[in-house]
């Protein structure tokens, strides 16, 4: 070992970098560095010519300025002089220079690059090694372009040193990641896969990263590394612990190049070959068997480095998730962990079983250890251990532990931390509701959650609990009665009130007769809380009250006398005032029969699937999920709302073409709440929302999905067979989305058919805000797949995933005609051969409503033909579909039956690919 | 490995690598940030924390903290121990560093984490090899040293 000549080698840069340290303030700091700032300059643009020496002193002056946070505009050109230097420690400082300090000049790369080439060149290792490091450190796109196809030849070259060899396949990994077109895969990857067998252990140690990349992203092309890395891992698991020499750390045998073999075949399924496959659970084995051994050393290196390896061990007996002894095991060494006195064993314990949990073959050993888990909730001090304790009791939960962990999860929110309260909120809302037998615990539970974490209950939760009330008569009368007990306290969440307000507005009659409960002291009670709450709260409330007027005709004196004072028929608040007036009317004048009619009880809200319940139908292989037409779409986006339409001077039948996803909020929100959680558990097996693709047949904008983090708005226009789409991501939280993407997957049988172009969006979406990205379309022939859009983002540390069913259909392609009758019948004789006319008979799904029908057809695109068909009942339609290829004619009729309730759609074009398809949109629209 | 930064309980900044391509102003944002979240943290705390889409792994050596941002699949615990390998080529290298050597030398440290580490993976695990490639790089500087004093003479 060199004497280490601390500064020895630049004097001038050791007193500069002392004087610093002596600065008593940050103001002579800084006058000292403008000083020497000053002083490089004047050096540099002198008109002595600077030796090479006093050149890598002042480029070493300016990078350590720069490593104390200041700017640094000047001297690239020095560095970049300092690599031609034959001095290998100038060289040197111009590549760290340049390393640390390069920003995209390209007329500097171009420089740069000169002097990376001719050190490459140069056949002189530690030249070519410096050039290949700073290649790697630099990695930006102009590097790429001139080096990429030379590093490979490097790196399988024969004569290549070992230590040019493991520079080399990092440096590619480097420009793979960032420029991976230019890394075009070649003959040099066959041999790549062959540095697994490598003499030396460093040569491998790098190569196993670089084919793991390269692995990743083309499994097919990387596949022998299997059988090599496995064969490799098993010497490494199986030598004495000196074989290894100075690859043995801590008598642990090589343990970064296990995890990184590990990793590797991570991005495999587990091997066909019986042999290979029994080698590798040898491996495997003999990992967890060394856990069990006493330790070898006490320091907590080894230990660290032999867990290293048993956790990337795991993660492989996870990802194969086929062999229920390993898996087992697995759970049961890190059940042991979650006891350890090290935290970052527990914490990672923690973490892993998290990911057994949802394998069939463990999920009931990982059960085994919930009290430790419920242990570590309440005694853990750090709040990153109590968070992975928090996942993992969410992980593991099912129908026999759910009271418990919900029960747990709920004291443990009473002191949980602001940051993470609303996803145990959240996780709690959707575990009751999974899991609930008793439909009573539901209720209680999310009740407890308002009381407990009131400003963390999202709207979806609320909601969420109401619609579930309604839906079940066996538990109205227990939330009437629970909501009113719960409004007793003095002080409540405003939450509460409005979940209590439209529980007693629907169903107070079942609890009115215990004079304890009696109308006038229910209403007593909401009214205190009136004055306390919000607007929106307010509004809910009015409708509660004129709910009681028809629930309990005694209370109607007093409701009328509110509804009659100044501070509501006069609220400076719009709606409240509005309100106000319309039910004071509607409660004078409506008979006992209309108000009991228009404030009716609310009828059941359509069921909805939720994520796992179509996961089970798709594996039962039934059909298409029916499409349920939300009718009671409202006017002002909340739950309450029937006695809005219906009220008088209020009439308003709310139109097909209404942004009417928007209005029914309950749906959406209240379903998607369990996919947001499901999501981050089956990554690769995301269902595609098709809720609202069938709205979209006939109009071209509106919400296509919504959840509680995040709303999708689409707005569409087409020409001929050309079409774009803004696609509007909104975020509904008040967190930023990281890594956000979004991409288009289509079918392999549908993409010749229709092209399209996605422009990328920015990775982050700041909390509320909202950000479009445009698509653009051109129909090359007809085609029935729809594409699929996938979102990926983080949220809260969690990956969260979506796919949507894009609404393109071929309708969209339509060009009306207009036509004259003679004309169409014409044309529709002409069409009237078997395969060119599709028919359908169907009954009515909504009601019949002439108009609604007419602008449906208008909006399916083609012209509406008043007066051809000579029954005036029917309605009759032509368009022209546009593609690239071809223009399809196309002639439709729409036949009502009012007394069957039935439709007959007749669909005629020259094809009948598009007959059938135009039929099958169409038809499902009534 | 996306980066790694090596500051004092000050709060200082002693050494950054970054793996990735960023912008010098979200570099010091991504710092500035890190280093206040670490220094907050109890010293019995669990040495992984959660940080945007990363993981951190951090640990304290005497005044100096190494703090390195992973990937979500990256290994925590072989993470920790390439800190480890780290300070232990410096100590070796410098005999019994100290943070006043990573200050005064800061190049070396440098190339030693170069020939460690390279594109944000282990690239060399053994110490004896790194240390000899650092050694070799050395004695060039010596005969340079060499002949220059020889020319000045």
């Amino acid at each position: 070992m060199p004497a280490v000549s601390k500064g020895d080698g630049m004097r001038g840069l050791a007193v500069f970098i002392s004087d610093i340290r002596n600065c008593k303030s940050k103001e002579a700091e800084i006058k000292r560095i403008n000083k020497e700032l000053a002083n490089i300059r004047s050096k540099f643009k002198g008109d002595k010519a600077l030796d090479g020496y006093s050149k890598k002193k002042y480029v070493c002056k300016l990078l350590f300025i720069f490593l104390l946070g200041h700017d640094i505009d000047f001297g690239h050109m020095e560095a970049v002089n300092l690599l031609s230097s034959n001095k290998y420690t100038e060289k040197q400082i111009g590549y760290l220079f340049i390393s640390v300090l390069v920003n995209s000049n390209s007329d500097l790369i171009r420089l740069i690059n000169n002097g990376i080439k001719n050190d490459l060149n140069s056949r002189n290792p530690t030249f070519m090694n410096l050039a290949l490091h700073c290649i790697a450190n630099v990695g930006s796109r102009e590097m790429a372009e001139a080096f990429a196809s030379d590093i490979p030849r490097i790196l399988v070259a024969g004569d290549t040193m070992d230590s040019v060899k493991q520079s080399a396949a990092l440096c590619l990994l480097r420009l793979n990641r960032t420029s991976p077109d230019l890394v075009p895969m070649g003959e040099w990857t066959a041999r790549v896969v062959h540095l697994l067998n490598d003499q030396h252990l460093g040569v491998v140690t790098a190569a196993t990263s670089l084919i793991t990349t390269l692995a990743q992203k083309s499994p097919d092309d990387f596949k022998t590394s299997v059988a090599l890395s496995v064969a490799r891992l098993s010497r490494i698991v199986t030598s004495a612990s000196i074989d290894l020499q100075d690859y043995t750390y801590y008598f642990v045998a090589a343990p970064w190049l296990s995890v990184k073999l590990l990793r590797l075949l991570q991005c495999y399924p587990p091997p066909e070959d019986a042999s290979l496959r029994s080698r590798l659970t040898e491996c495997l084995e003999t990992i967890l068997n060394k856990a069990q051994e006493p330790p070898k050393s006490k320091k907590v290196q080894h230990s660290n480095a032999k867990n290293a390896v048993l956790f990337e061990a795991i993660s492989l007996i996870i990802h194969h998730d086929s062999e229920p002894t390993l898996l087992v095991r697995a759970c049961n060494q890190l059940g042991q962990f979650l006891q350890h006195r090290e935290t970052n064993l527990r914490y990672l314990a923690l973490e892993s079983m998290c990911m057994l949990a949802s394998s069939e073959f463990s999920h009931e050993a990982v059960k085994t250890h919930m009290e430790t888990v419920i242990n570590a909730l309440k005694t853990e001090r750090d709040v990153s251990v109590r968070q992975r304790a928090v996942d993992l009791l969410y992980a593991m939960c099912d129908r026999s532990n759910a009271k418990q962990i919900v029960a747990e999860m709920l004291t443990y929110l009473e002191n949980a931390d602001y940051s993470i309260r609303e996803e145990i909120v959240l996780k709690v809302a959707i575990l009751a509701e999974k899991y609930a037998v008793d439909y009573t615990w539901y209720v209680d539970t999310i009740l407890n959650l308002i009381r407990i974490a009131g400003d963390y209950v999202s709207e979806e939760v609320w909601y969420r609990v109401i619609q579930i009330v309604i839906n079940r008569d066996d538990v109205q009368g227990y939330a009437a009665k629970t909501v009113f007990e719960a409004l007793q306290a003095p002080a409540c969440h405003e939450n509460l009130v409005k979940v209590g307000g439209y529980i007693l507005g629907e169903f107070g009659n079942l609890i009115a007769g215990d004079s304890r409960s009696s109308p006038l002291v229910q209403f007593n009670l909401l009214h205190s809380k009136f004055h306390l709450c919000s607007v929106p709260t307010r509004a809910l409330l009015l409708s509660a009250y004129i709910k009681f007027i028809n629930l309990f005709p005694e209370v109607k004196i007093t409701i009328q006398d509110v509804l009659r004072s100044d501070s509501q028929l006069r609220n400076a608040d719009v709606e409240l005032q509005q309100r106000a007036v319309e039910y004071l009317r509607l409660s004078c004048i409506a008979s006992t029969d209309i108000l009991a009619t228009v404030l009716e009880e609310m009828p059941p809200f359509p069921e909805r699937e939720s994520s796992i319940l179509a996961k089970l139908k798709k594996k039962k292989g039934r059909g298409n999920l029916p499409v349920i037409d939300d009718t009671r779409r409202n006017v002002n986006g909340n739950v309450e709302h029937a006695e809005k339409t219906e009220a008088p001077n209020q009439v308003s039948t709310p139109s097909f073409t209404d942004l009417l996803n928007l209005n029914s909020a309950p749906g959406p929100g209240g379903n998607l709440l369990v996919d947001v959680f499901s999501d981050n558990a089956a990554l690769s097996s995301t269902d595609v929302c098709e809720e609202n693709f069938s709205r979209f047949v006939c109009k071209n904008n509106g919400v296509i999905f919504e959840n509680q983090l995040l709303q999708i708005g689409l707005k569409s226009e087409y020409r001929q067979n050309l079409g774009r789409m803004y696609v509007f991501y909104g975020n509904k939280t008040s967190t930023q989305f990281l890594s956000f993407t979004s991409s288009l997957s289509v079918l392999d049988s549908f993409s010749p058919q229709l092209n399209m172009h996605v422009k990328t969006v920015d990775p982050v979406i700041e909390g509320g805000a909202q950000v479009q990205q445009i698509l653009n379309m051109e129909c090359v022939s007809d085609f029935t797949e729809a594409p699929v859009l996938k979102v990926q983002f983080r949220y809260g540390g969690m990956l969260q995933n979506l796919a949507v069913k894009l609404p393109v259909m071929l309708n969209k392609f339509f060009q009306p005609t207009e036509m004259t009758s003679q004309d169409f019948f014409q044309r529709w004789k002409q069409l009237g051969a078997p395969e060119q006319e599709v028919q359908k008979i169907f009954k009515a799904k909504l009601p019949m409503d002439t108009e609604v029908t007419k602008a449906k057809i208008i909006g399916f695109g083609v012209a509406l033909l008043d007066r051809v068909d000579p029954n005036p009942e029917n309605f009759v339609g032509a368009g022209v579909i546009h593609t690239k290829s071809i223009q399809v004619g196309c002639l439709l009729r729409l036949e009502p039956n009012a007394q069957a309730q039935m439709y007959r759609l007749t669909l005629r074009t020259s094809r009948e690919s598009v007959s059938r398809r135009l039929c099958d949109l169409l038809s499902e629209q009534f | 490995m996306q980066f790694m930064l090596l500051f004092s309980r000050q709060g200082k900044l002693r050494l950054q690598k970054w793996y990735v391509p960023l912008s010098d102003k979200e570099k010091k944002k991504i710092t500035r940030e890190l280093v206040q979240t670490v220094l907050a943290r109890k010293p019995k705390m669990c040495s992984f924390l959660e940080w945007r889409d990363l993981k951190v792994v951090y640990k304290r050596y005497a005044s100096l903290y190494f703090c390195c941002a992973v990937e979500n699949q990256d290994n925590e615990l072989i993470t920790l121990e390439i800190i480890h390998r780290y300070v232990e080529l410096l100590d070796k290298y410098f005999g019994s560093v100290c943070e006043l050597d990573i200050i005064f030398n800061f190049e070396k440290a440098y190339f030693i984490l170069d020939e460690f580490l390279l594109g944000g993976e282990a690239q060399e695990t053994s110490k004896k090899n790194v240390l000899k490639a650092i050694e070799q790089a050395d004695l060039l500087q010596e005969n340079v040293d060499f002949q220059t004093r020889l020319f000045a003479v």
